[in-house]
């Protein structure tokens, strides 16, 4: 772990009881959804971590309990250290607060989270589809959503899956 | 036109008539700029000065519908963009072709699944495939001549 992190993930660990764990040298934190906004204000202004580099979540689906893990990835440009945050998030329809106000990119990796994984987050301003078309149904990164690919045309079922194919009317 | 349907068959009359109008759009044929991904970089190649496509009259490719009569579909066609591409072919004016260049455009190449529409044809009927991903700039340059043929042997009695 480097040094340089310790202030931050100690301070984290006895104000909200992170747990901390460490994976090929980048550490990681675990923390609950209701602290995250006062959390993340905590390292931006004290410990200088200017940057939310990525967000993004993870269906642990039928696997693991919590189901989803929203990953915060921050970066401190001044001191070049990167720290993640894992919130554990479980259910069908889950929600999580909104940290737009801390850090302004977060407005639109939650609306990709909104789209893919049907994470609602409260005080969004602004909470559509942004890859998927806006009528289109479902949440297609979770492990639940069908393939929903196209069966091959081989030259053995060529006829049959010709017949099926949609076609323009003109 | 109206002189065919007056006339109706006069034999060499409408054959040279065919070969003309069909010399005519064959040697200035605009097509519009319609490149979505990767292929769009090997069909600015082949528009490049390496590979010329304004030696076949293609000078250059029309960012407006309206004014173009080709249409090459250069890349993967997603869900989103599908209504898009219909309505921009819907706005070309009649004799309109389309080229379905690219794996992903003429039967979602690579990528199987929710996102992609699986070949253009599902959206707008295709007068040529070229295949490859991406093409060569000769491939698309071998995918028009064919279109080139294609068009040679059309006659004006099935436009009018």
């Amino acid at each position: 772990m480097d040094p340089a992190l310790k202030p931050a993930i100690h301070a984290l660990k006895k104000q909200f009881s992170a747990k901390a764990s460490e994976f090929r040298g980048q550490s990681s934190l675990l923390l609950a959804p209701e602290h995250i906004v006062e959390a993340f204000t905590l390292l931006k202004k004290e410990h200088g971590f200017e940057m939310l580099a990525g967000m993004s979540a993870v269906d642990y689906w039928p696997e693991r309990e919590p189901r989803f893990h929203i990953i915060y990835q921050f970066l401190s440009l001044a001191k070049n250290i990167r720290l993640e945050i894992r919130v554990p998030l479980n259910g069908d329809e889950p929600e999580l607060p909104s940290v737009h106000k801390v850090y302004g990119v977060a407005n639109w990796y939650e609306r990709e989270l909104w789209d893919m994984f049907g994470i609602r987050v409260q005080d969004h301003p602004d909470l559509r589809r942004i890859l998927m078309p806006e009528d289109w149904e479902g949440h297609p990164l979770r492990k639940d959503y069908p393939l929903d690919y196209e069966e091959v045309q081989f030259s053995f079922n060529f006829e049959e899956i010709d017949l099926r194919k949609p076609r323009p009317k003109d | 036109m109206g002189l065919e349907q007056k006339l109706g068959n006069m034999g060499i009359v409408t054959t040279t008539l065919d070969t003309m109008v069909n010399w005519g759009r064959t040697r200035a044929m605009w097509p519009m700029l319609f490149g979505l991904a990767c292929c769009a970089i090997e069909m600015m190649g082949s528009q490049a000065s390496n590979y010329d496509l304004s030696r076949f009259g293609m000078e250059l490719m029309r960012p407006s519908p309206r004014q173009s009569d080709l249409m090459i579909v250069a890349g993967r066609v997603s869900r989103k963009m599908a209504p898009v591409l219909r309505r921009l072919y819907d706005q070309m004016p009649a004799p309109k072709w389309v080229v379905s260049m690219g794996d992903c455009a003429s039967c979602g190449g690579v990528f199987n699944n929710y996102a992609i529409v699986q070949g253009v044809d599902e959206i707008v009927p295709v007068d040529v495939y070229v295949a490859g991903c991406p093409p060569r700039p000769e491939a698309l340059i071998h995918g028009i001549m064919t279109l080139h043929e294609k068009v040679k042997g059309e006659t004006i009695r099935d436009w009018a």
